[in-house]
């Protein structure tokens, strides 16, 4: 088992790996078979990743998110997932060259560790889309923050007056913040069904829907500021650049919730 | 002998605009030219490529007339009444090879005075186009011409060589474009009436740009503006409202003091509730005041900005010339390619040919000398002849072929001719 799982992990990476490169390359030259190679191999990646985590899952006869590495596995297909459904939507492939390397990061470093075993016990459905919604919440609030970022990055160039070299490769403002905003109306929807489920599981547990675990308390607040960000993304003092900076900003909290809160704080939220 | 291609013809780089005009010729003229030339024996196939960077004719001469470039020289001087003298210097003559990679050259925008630009393979294709039309063209400048637009599109396609803006005004919309991007909803809002603005709004309606506002301070020269770009006129004492409806500004107005003060401007960008503005200032004196830039959510070029960015996409377009001229050899190679495959398709019906006189011949003398052979004895032997031929042609056609090389060292096949007296057969 551990071979196989080798050579599937090694197949993803390199698929990862070729989708990356054919958007850099797509991003230079803009042919569309190149793109729709780009998007064919990081298709087929995620595919195999779906694979490489059923291996795992069924090493450790749970969902591949018992541990830090699975959990980031899972988080980089989501990543990845979330950005091919957005580029099928928005039709544009420039955002590509710059989510994939955190896709094949992600993945690298999850599966370069062996699964760590924890005793679990089963728990049912609820509790499995509890969790990968609100991971998928979190992949999608990445996104949003990767495309705010090159929004930020290209912003300060076209007001500098400083455009030459890959500046024209770029993917326009106008396409950046709307598809930010795509992302993050993604990721409130996750997040909302994500904490509901959890809300119920627990309820079903336990008997009570809120027991002020610190895990609780940043989702919620997570869903505030996202909210905040589409709102406000609309308005005379925040729309443009401002939005683009909340967004960036508001990923600090993510990022908190997902290692602080996870590891030092939550009495029972582990790895998600 | 083998088809010849010639082209005689002058451009930008070899002759004064005075001379170009002289030998420029209309689309009449062009269509008169290609019959002339074709009634004259001058040549069989001809394209007239005439811009008002270059005048070009190409064509491809008669076997008969071993003189086809310095007829066609002739016959330019000639058609426009010029004085001999008057080319001394001016006209590059090409042949075969040399022309199929000036041709891709052009085509590529590698000959433009204006590296990489486009326009010249729109003017190639309509050029095509009415000599096709015409009738004027034949099998070997179709397959010339349309491989040059198809070097025309690769080049654009998969190198940078057009990708960058090298205008001021072109520049202008593709970073209207980095802002926006697509324009078909956008508006723009012009002021004054420079050229350079012009050219903005051109091409602003190139693509497809949704409302253009046009402010004068004559109001009847902004309705007459309005009206020739389709747009609609804003009284100047009404600009400063008029600034909280466009998505972007062109300023070409001849002031000594900036029309758009940044107080000006930030009382717009409250009303347009800060959406983006992008301002093109291509006054000089500056008619946007600098200090606007730093408004938020707003973007001010003005034209030494622009004109910065064009001289750095110059260089960049300069750098990507390599990979074109690779492109370029690709397409020489593969047309040599097929010239070579239709000459010797000609060459070795010419030799079946040939083989088969000498055969008939021959046997007619051997049966002639032995008649006691049947008549269907004499069918056998005929139809062994024939199959021999066959055979013996089946290695050499292969080789010629498949041998690139040996077909270069037979020196486009004339060897082989000569070698089986085919040319003497001819005449």
């Amino acid at each position: 088992m551990a071979a196989r799982m080798t050579t599937l992990v090694l197949a993803t990476l390199l698929l990862y790996v070729a989708s990356f490169a054919a958007y850099v390359w797509n991003l230079y030259v803009e042919h569309p078979t190149i793109g729709r190679v780009a998007s064919l191999c990081l298709a087929a990646g995620l595919v195999l990743h779906y694979y490489a985590l059923l291996e795992r899952a069924h090493a450790i006869h749970a969902v591949p998110y018992e541990d830090l590495w699975g959990s980031l596995s899972l988080f980089a297909w989501l990543l990845g997932a979330t950005y091919l459904s957005l580029e099928l939507v928005h039709q544009r492939r420039g955002v590509g060259p710059f989510a994939l390397p955190f896709v094949i990061a992600l993945f690298a470093l999850s599966h370069f560790h062996r699964p760590v075993v924890h005793e679990t016990t089963a728990r049912g459905p609820l509790f499995a889309l509890h969790v990968t919604l609100n991971i998928l919440a979190y992949s999608a609030f990445a996104l949003a923050f990767i495309l705010s970022g090159i929004y930020l990055l290209q912003n300060r160039l076209l007001r500098d007056r400083k455009v030459g070299g890959m500046f024209w490769r770029f993917p326009t403002l106008d396409f950046l913040d709307r598809m930010s905003r795509s992302a993050v109306i993604v990721g409130i929807i996750a997040l909302g069904l994500g904490v509901t489920f959890g809300f119920v599981w627990a309820h079903r547990l336990h008997g009570v829907y809120w027991s002020g675990d610190p895990k609780e308390v940043v989702s919620l607040l997570l869903f505030v500021i996202y909210a905040a960000y589409l709102l406000l993304g609309r308005t005379r003092a925040w729309r443009g650049a401002r939005a683009s900076a909340l967004c960036v900003c508001n990923f600090v909290l993510v990022l908190f919730s997902y290692s602080i809160v996870n590891i030092y704080l939550s009495g029972y939220h582990r790895f998600y | 002998m083998a088809v010849q291609i010639v082209l005689v013809g002058l451009n930008h780089r070899t002759a004064p605009v005075e001379l170009r005009e002289r030998v420029a010729f209309s689309a009449d003229q062009a269509r008169r030219a290609a019959a002339e030339l074709r009634t004259q024996g001058i040549l069989e196939e001809t394209l007239v490529l005439s811009t008002c960077n270059r005048s070009e004719l190409y064509g491809v001469p008669p076997e008969a007339n071993a003189n086809g470039l310095s007829s066609l020289e002739e016959f330019l001087v000639t058609f426009h009444g010029l004085d001999r003298t008057m080319l001394n210097g001016s006209l590059y003559r090409h042949r075969n090879g040399d022309v199929v990679r000036h041709v891709f050259r052009v085509a590529a925008g590698l000959d433009s005075m204006l590296l990489g630009e486009a326009e010249i393979l729109g003017q190639l294709r309509d050029s095509y186009q009415a000599a096709l039309e015409f009738g004027a063209t034949g099998p070997v400048l179709n397959r010339m011409f349309q491989a040059a637009l198809e070097v025309g599109k690769r080049v654009r396609t998969e190198t940078e060589i057009g990708t960058r803006p090298v205008s001021v005004a072109f520049a202008g919309v593709k970073l209207a474009e980095q802002i926006f991007g697509k324009l078909k909803n956008r508006s723009a809002l012009i002021l004054g009436a420079g050229a350079v603005g012009e050219q903005v709004v051109e091409r602003l309606r190139d693509r497809g740009i949704a409302r253009v506002f046009v402010a004068n301070r004559s109001y009847d020269r902004a309705i007459e503006l309005a009206a020739r770009w389709g747009g609609e006129a804003v009284e100047w004492n009404a600009l400063e409202q008029a600034l909280s409806l466009p998505d972007m500004v062109v300023s070409s107005v001849g002031v000594e003091e900036p029309i758009l003060t940044r107080a000006m401007l930030e009382r717009a960008m409250q009303a347009r509730e800060n959406r983006a503005l992008f301002l093109i200032d291509l006054g000089v004196p500056r008619n946007i005041s600098p200090d606007a830039a730093e408004l938020y959510n707003t973007y001010l070029y003005n034209i030494d900005d622009l004109s910065g960015i064009v001289e750095q996409n110059k260089q960049a377009r300069a750098g990507e010339v390599p990979r074109v001229e690779a492109i370029i050899d690709e397409h020489v190679a593969k047309f040599e390619a097929w010239q070579a495959g239709v000459e010797l398709s000609v060459v070795m019906r010419e030799l079946r040919e040939k083989l088969s006189r000498e055969r008939d011949a021959f046997l007619q003398r051997r049966f002639a000398a032995t008649p006691d052979l049947s008549a269907i004895e004499r069918e056998r032997i005929a139809q062994m002849a024939n199959e021999w031929i066959e055979q013996f042609l089946l290695e050499p056609v292969d080789r010629l072929r498949n041998t690139r090389d040996l077909r270069r060292k037979l020196a486009d096949l004339d060897a082989v001719r000569n070698l089986f007296g085919l040319d003497r057969d001819k005449s």
